[in-house]
């Protein structure tokens, strides 16, 4: 006989699960007592919200299931971010939550929130578990749920006298849902007629999204591109699925996407998807997109199928599986005309900035951080402009190096997935790149990456502004600055702020040693490669803090709702 | 997106795990699209482990095609199928508490008699008729009583079945 808490441990170990993220409480004092004796690696967090980025940013780094454990009421409303954020993405997340004792479920308890209602909506599936005897069996399911078709997070809900509960209840074997059947293998008939529809294509181009990561598939999506001569363009959770070094590569398409990748669009007559869904981000609008174009999807999940936009051949497997079958049918070519149109796209606008700028611009602390580590680094993003520019300036060439809050847009997700990454993957540099707004939603992270020695790097682009909204204020709102500014000075009139002597709050360089992590401010250019090289060095903790421009804007941009073809771009 | 789509009464069933949870679920998709199920039943089927949902809701072709995909994607339902495409048997059972008067009663009797109702209850100032038909058929019924005053109406919520 085990205790349900014991069951629940001894089920985390069974799915290999190594590295556990979380935060206790009252629920859940009988897990983590367990705990205690459990041959894992545990990380104590200072905000639930934290664990669950944490064991996001360590599934999409090895592609691992993350875990974290929660404790009920505040401790799962706090996590429920982190879950929404893995949920948009199809990350692999396993959260345990603590639950009040059953008995008190519904009556309004110390700690109690109807935790399986407030997830529904931003987990894959979740459980309350009302039974030890079923803890063997959810618990397996749930890394099963998580890790299988389009992977996403699982909630297990334990109240507290279950996991007292002793049972004898044991589960072995690969668990069975009738209503889970995820189909793997691609129809034969589809593939093929994907095949005749790319030997016939005389200007194809692949979007390439985060299922050729999630599938294991950059090596057959290379090997497709490169024999069929057919341009790439990866989405940002598809980045480093496609090596960005690669002449074929266009880069990111849609909103802040290349001209390159959004003309390709717009001209090709085949576009295909490969495990990407279609964003409102990538597509701009719908009725304008890939205009030309036969489009064909192949995607695991099936309703990511013509959700937004409308598809000719659709294939639903695992990318990896379905790539396998289609090359042995496509014919080797050479596509002399198309593949000189797009290099022209490319001449004509690659990402690119001012380089006369005397000041810091973000762009250029992001590409020293390429030439720094010569891209053999995890990057990590908050959400906003230095997002963007993280994706346009930083050249991928593997995949699972390029960890972002896509789908949600997640700010406060870049340092703990930095920290989840790390400890995952303890020989890599992992950079976090964040900015001066994103940085301050987790920073109290930063401890659990000095407590357990994990030597990131953070790179705060400081530029005093929530810059990605100041820029859409000034493009699309006639420059009323309205709550954007985060430097004291020219604050908005309704935030009635007195006019202070030029002072920067918080001072990040502070912070960090506050956290036990060293801190650097870089205000020059010439300053920005050495303080890199250095915070590398040093093997621990580092927060650099570059203060840049404080009005750059991300170009090119099509603007919301525009079609692709209409892309305001920054540089003439 | 809406532009040339139909809007149209969809009735969508679905088998389902019987757990705790499932109902909340299958709402929730549709009630999170700013949907309104009309009418919604559910029961067991003949594997007390699985139950049958029926649920009518009103709304945009795309938009449902959309919800379906995203009910079957859910873990604890099994299958989902808009019986709105194929052909399908759709009944429902009505009870409909009617003012009846000595007077009106037979006529009220008649009325029920035509359409295969059947008087259930009657009270000195009232009467209670039970009528299972097609949800057209149960409609053309409720209009027809409407001038003898109705006085209360619980309904079953569609059930349906597709043909083949």
């Amino acid at each position: 006989m085990r205790s349900g808490a014991k069951c629940t441990i001894d089920a985390l170990k069974d799915a290999g699960v190594k590295t556990l993220f979380g935060l206790p409480g009252g629920t859940v004092l009988d897990l983590f007592d367990e705990l205690a004796r459990a041959p894992l690696e545990f990380f104590l967090v200072r905000h639930e919200q934290g664990a669950t980025h944490m064991a996001d940013g360590y599934a999409r780094a090895t592609g691992k299931p993350g875990c974290c454990i929660v404790t009920s009421g505040p401790g799962a409303t706090n996590a429920v971010t982190g879950l929404a954020t893995a949920n948009m993405d199809g990350i692999p997340v396993v959260c345990i939550a603590g639950q009040v004792p059953s008995h008190m479920i519904g009556n309004d308890a110390f700690q109690e929130a109807d935790t399986v209602g407030i997830t529904r909506a931003v987990t894959k599936h979740n459980y309350l578990v009302k039974n030890a005897d079923d803890l063997p069996r959810i618990i397996a399911e749930a890394f099963e749920i998580a890790t299988t078709g389009r992977p996403g997070p699982v909630l297990v809900d334990i109240p507290k006298d279950v996991q007292r509960q002793m049972t004898s209840a044991t589960f072995s074997g690969k668990p069975e849902r009738r209503g889970y059947k995820p189909v793997y293998e691609g129809n034969s008939k589809q593939i093929a007629k994907l095949a005749a529809a790319i030997n016939a294509s005389r200007k194809p181009v692949i979007l390439a999204g985060a299922g050729v990561i999630a599938a294991s598939a950059s090596a057959e999506l290379t090997t497709l591109a490169r024999k069929a001569k057919i341009p790439v363009t990866t989405t940002l959770l598809g980045l480093g699925g496609f090596p960005d070094t690669d002449p074929l590569a266009l880069r990111m398409p849609g909103m802040h996407g290349s001209v390159a990748a959004n003309r390709a669009i717009s001209n090709c007559d085949l576009l295909i998807s490969v495990g990407a869904r279609f964003d409102d981000r990538v597509t701009g609008k719908v009725s304008e997109f890939a205009p030309n174009a036969m489009i064909a999807h192949i995607d695991i999940d099936p309703s990511a199928i013509a959700k937004s936009v409308r598809v000719d051949i659709p294939v639903i497997g695992h990318a990896k599986s379905i790539l396998k079958e289609l090359i042995p049918q496509i014919v080797t070519q050479a596509r002399k005309e198309w593949l000189t149109q797009v290099h022209d796209w490319q001449k004509e606008a690659p990402f690119t900035y001012d380089a006369k700028e005397p000041r810091i611009l973000a762009q250029y602390a992001i590409e020293q951080i390429y030439e720094v580590t010569k891209g053999d680094a995890i990057i990590t993003t908050d959400v906003g402009q230095h997002q963007m520019w993280a994706a346009h300036f930083f050249k991928y060439t593997q995949p699972r190096s390029f960890i972002s809050s896509g789908g949600l847009g997640t700010m406060g997700f870049g340092l703990p997935a930095a920290i989840g990454a790390k400890a995952g993957c303890r020989d890599r540099n992992v950079i976090a790149i964040s900015g001066d707004g994103s940085i301050q939603m987790n920073f109290q992270e930063l401890v659990v990456a000095v407590e357990h020695d994990l030597p990131i790097v953070v790179v705060i682009m400081n530029n005093g502004y929530l810059g990605m909204v100041r820029q859409w204020q000034e493009m699309f709102y006639k420059k009323e600055y309205s709550a954007v500014r985060l430097d004291q000075n020219l604050r908005a009139r309704n935030e009635k702020i007195q006019n202070k002597p030029p002072g920067y709050l918080p001072d990040f360089v502070k912070m960090a040693e506050a956290h036990g992590a060293a801190g650097l401010r870089v205000t020059e250019k010439r300053e920005v490669a050495p303080a890199l090289r250095k915070a590398l060095a040093m093997k621990r903790p580092v927060v650099i803090e570059c203060i840049t421009k404080p009005d750059d804007n991300v170009y090119p941009m099509v603007p919301p709702g525009a079609s692709l073809s209409e892309m305001v771009q920054g540089l003439a | 997106m809406s532009n040339n789509t139909s809007i149209r009464r969809h009735t969508i069933t679905a088998l389902v795990d019987n757990e705790p949870g499932v109902l909340a679920r299958v709402v929730g998709l549709i009630s999170g699209r700013g949907y309104n199920i009309e009418s919604l039943n559910v029961g067991p089927t003949q594997d007390p482990t699985i139950s049958r949902m029926t649920m009518q809701v009103p709304g945009d072709d795309r938009v449902l095609e959309q919800v379906t995909k995203q009910l079957n994607r859910q873990v604890d339902v099994i299958s989902v199928t808009d019986l709105t495409r194929e052909s399908f048997l759709n009944r429902e059972c009505i009870l409909v508490k009617i003012a009846a008067t000595r007077k009106n009663r037979s006529e009220i009797i008649e009325l029920a008699d035509v359409f295969g109702g059947k008087v259930v209850s009657a009270q000195n100032d009232s009467m209670v008729i039970q009528l299972v038909g097609e949800q057209q058929h149960v409609a053309d019924f409720m209009e027809l009583v409407k001038p003898f005053r109705i006085l209360d109406v619980s309904r079953s919520g569609v059930i349906a079945m597709g043909k083949e």
